[in-house]
């Protein structure tokens, strides 16, 4: 050490302090995270079965094999979770700025209502959406009553033929697995979202209205990029655990909407392929960081990473 | 968009109501092109809201607001040539300083906006900030890019809701010289909403008083100081000692004779409301003198002194309890000792003449910090 002995002795206890406050994080990083991922990462790179245990070859071909295999799932997974992130988006933007900005005392209530759901198993409220999206279910008899059966049918033709419905039922679709995933997700973007548009300073809408900006200019030029450190943190939030979730696929989709999860735990669980399995959840991790490192540099919040 | 609308602005019989709580009453106001006109009057006065009003912010209960003759009243902020400096600034965090300047230039399709926006930060002294970000600047600094970032667009009306309340005293003396010297140079109208009386006579042409959402009075400001016209307006644009006075006679050359507990001064007659005997006779602190020298003179006995360098102030006790305070200019005349008897004196037309039916301590105990 340069300084002194002195300086040594008086430095020497505040310099161990903040290792001490990280060292039960660290720990559990270590144990929890670090450790099954260079395990996940050397159980990919090995060949062997079950039964007669694993021997690590560097077998670079699962990998090849796992995306010319399971590229469908992969990608259908990114499009489900990308659709249930915008309708997050859409749904939770407005609900945020209500929240924030014209509930007045109701913010609490209104807030404690947004985390309502997580009082319910997340498996019961995905279940939840059988009784509603079903033949007979909550939506298709209220929509008889009311004699809309003829719009329901439209619909149904229109998921159709966007490719996110069978045409003639609204359960087991992609549409089904979508309305799982926004539902189940919106927590995660309307908290961060209320977060930041709370912070915002309406005047500024007044400065830009003075400045010849009409209220949508105001909104794209002022509010909206103002908005985005949570609408990045929101749809980060959302669109992570969505592209890995296998619960909505499995209780309100098909054979014809598995997702990416669903394909490793069967590899995992059912078929006991150890290196595939590791090879997938491997290939989604990257993919995601990928994805979320680009998306975030494009939307200019890197101070986020 | 009233894009060319240029003239004078004209504000005709505006009321603005909130719930029941009327915040501007009746306000009719002419300002004309390319004067410093400053509005005004203590907290809650309604000075803001008629600002507001005129930025298109607030919309009127009442009345219509027109520029040059073409009438705005029901035009949005974003549609109207009217610029405000916020008092909160209201710079946008996310833009640098250039693209706060230019916001308005480029909402409007300038394609000169950079030469413009720079040309304007030139001109408020500060042409090496553009890339910076506003957080980055002190208060002072982005006080004069609010301030740049209205006067870029050359509008019609500039208006200023108290730009200087944020800065320390210093800053605020330098800047309220520095924003004459700006508006003498661009031309535009100012309208500068403010409730310090001295920022208000130092800068605007023309200042309306403004008290419980009216307008007391209006002119430049010598003629406030000097002939105010309310209870009001007397307290609030400096110190005032009121006396209460009966006329007691008719005119005769130019002078009036009036009685003040028991004694006998005259006014000038030039001076006195017609038909109105129940007076207040006001005087300034600086225009009583100590000493027999003024033709109205009374007697009191010194209660207080204090030293203040260029002025010694005092507070002296009449017969009748009353405290008249007194302002002697540090020019080597003969000071005055506590518990000293001495004479208060005065010469008529020196004073100001307000009915006795007015509140004396209307805009007296207003706290302007």
């Amino acid at each position: 050490m340069p300084d002194g002995v002195a300086a040594a002795t008086v430095r020497k206890r505040p310099n161990w302090v903040p290792y001490a406050l990280l060292a039960p994080g660290l720990l559990w990083l270590v144990v929890f995270f670090v450790l099954p991922t260079l395990s996940l990462a050397s159980q990919s790179l090995q060949t062997g079965d079950v039964y007669n245990g694993y021997s690590l070859t560097w077998h670079v071909q699962t990998y090849v094999d796992a995306l010319s295999t399971y590229w469908p799932q992969l990608l259908r997974s990114l499009m489900y979770a990308g659709l249930a992130t915008l309708l997050t988006l859409l749904l939770g933007y407005p609900l945020a700025w209500f929240v924030a900005h014209r509930s007045g005392r109701w913010k609490n209530v209104l807030l404690v209502l947004v985390i309502a759901p997580f009082y319910t198993s997340f498996l019961i409220r995905t279940l939840a959406w059988q009784t509603i999206l079903g033949d007979q279910g909550l939506l298709t008899s209220l929509l008889d009553r009311l004699h809309l059966t003829w719009a329901l049918h439209g619909f149904e033709s229109f998921l159709g033929a966007v490719g996110l419905g069978s045409g003639s039922q609204l359960l087991y679709s992609p549409f089904a697995v979508i309305c799982g995933l926004t539902y189940n997700f919106l927590p995660f973007m309307v908290l961060p979202l209320y977060a930041n548009i709370e912070r915002l300073d309406l005047r500024l809408t007044e400065a830009a209205s003075d400045l010849y900006a009409s209220p949508v200019q105001a909104f794209r030029r002022v509010i909206w990029p103002l908005s985005l450190p949570g609408v990045v943190g929101g749809t980060l939030l959302t669109f992570i655990p969505a592209t890995g979730d296998y619960i909505n696929s499995v209780l309100l989709g098909s054979a014809k909407t598995t997702m990416i999860g669903q394909v490793i735990d069967a590899q995992f669980l059912r078929v006991l392929d150890y290196p595939l399995a590791a090879a997938l959840s491997f290939i989604l991790m990257v993919v995601i960081i990928v994805l979320v490192m680009s998306y975030v540099r494009r939307a200019g919040t890197e101070e986020l990473l | 968009m009233a894009d060319h609308a240029t003239g004078d602005l004209r504000l005709s019989r505006i009321t603005k109501r909130f719930d029941r709580f009327v915040a501007v009453d009746d306000v009719s106001l002419t300002v004309p092109e390319g004067s410093f006109f400053a509005l005004l009057g203590p907290s809650g006065c309604g000075k803001t809201t008629t600002l507001r009003m005129i930025a298109g912010l607030d919309r009127p209960s009442a009345g219509s607001i027109d520029i040059g003759g073409t009438d705005i009243t029901d035009l949005k902020p974003y549609q109207r040539h009217v610029n405000t400096v916020f008092q909160s600034y209201a710079l946008f965090p996310h833009l640098d300083i250039l693209d706060n300047v230019a916001f308005g230039l480029r909402q409007r399709g300038d394609k000169d906006w950079k030469a413009k926006s720079q040309e304007a930060l030139a001109l408020v002294q500060l042409p090496d900030v553009a890339r910076k970000r506003p957080t980055q600047l002190s208060g002072g600094m982005q006080q004069r890019v609010a301030l740049a970032r209205a006067l870029v667009n050359r509008p019609a009306v500039l208006l200023l809701d108290e730009p200087l309340g944020a800065l320390d005293l210093k800053l605020r003396r330098q800047m309220q010289i520095e924003l004459k010297r700006i508006q003498s140079d661009v031309g535009l109208t100012f309208v500068h909403v403010t409730h310090d009386q001295e920022e208000a006579m130092t800068m605007a042409d023309t200042i309306a008083v403004m008290n419980a959402g009216k307008v007391e009075q209006r002119g430049d400001p010598a003629t406030l100081y000097e002939h105010p016209a309310s209870t009001f307006v007397a307290n609030f644009l400096g110190q005032s000692n009121l006396l209460e006075a009966r006329i007691t006679g008719s005119a005769s050359g130019g002078r009036m004779p009036a009685q003040t507990h028991g004694h006998d001064v005259v006014v000038a007659a030039d001076r006195v409301p017609d038909g109105i005997n129940d007076v207040w006779i006001g005087v300034r602190p600086e225009k009583l003198r100590l000493g027999d020298s003024g033709t109205n003179q009374l007697k009191g006995v010194v209660t207080d002194a204090s030293f203040t360098g260029v002025s010694t102030q005092y507070l002296v006790r009449m017969p009748w309890g009353f405290e008249v305070m007194v302002v002697q200019q540090n020019d080597g005349s003969a000071r005055a000792t506590v518990e000293e008897t001495v004479t208060v004196s005065w010469d008529p037309g020196q004073e100001f003449i307000l009915d006795q039916r007015q509140d004396e301590t209307a805009g007296a105990e207003i706290d302007d910090a």
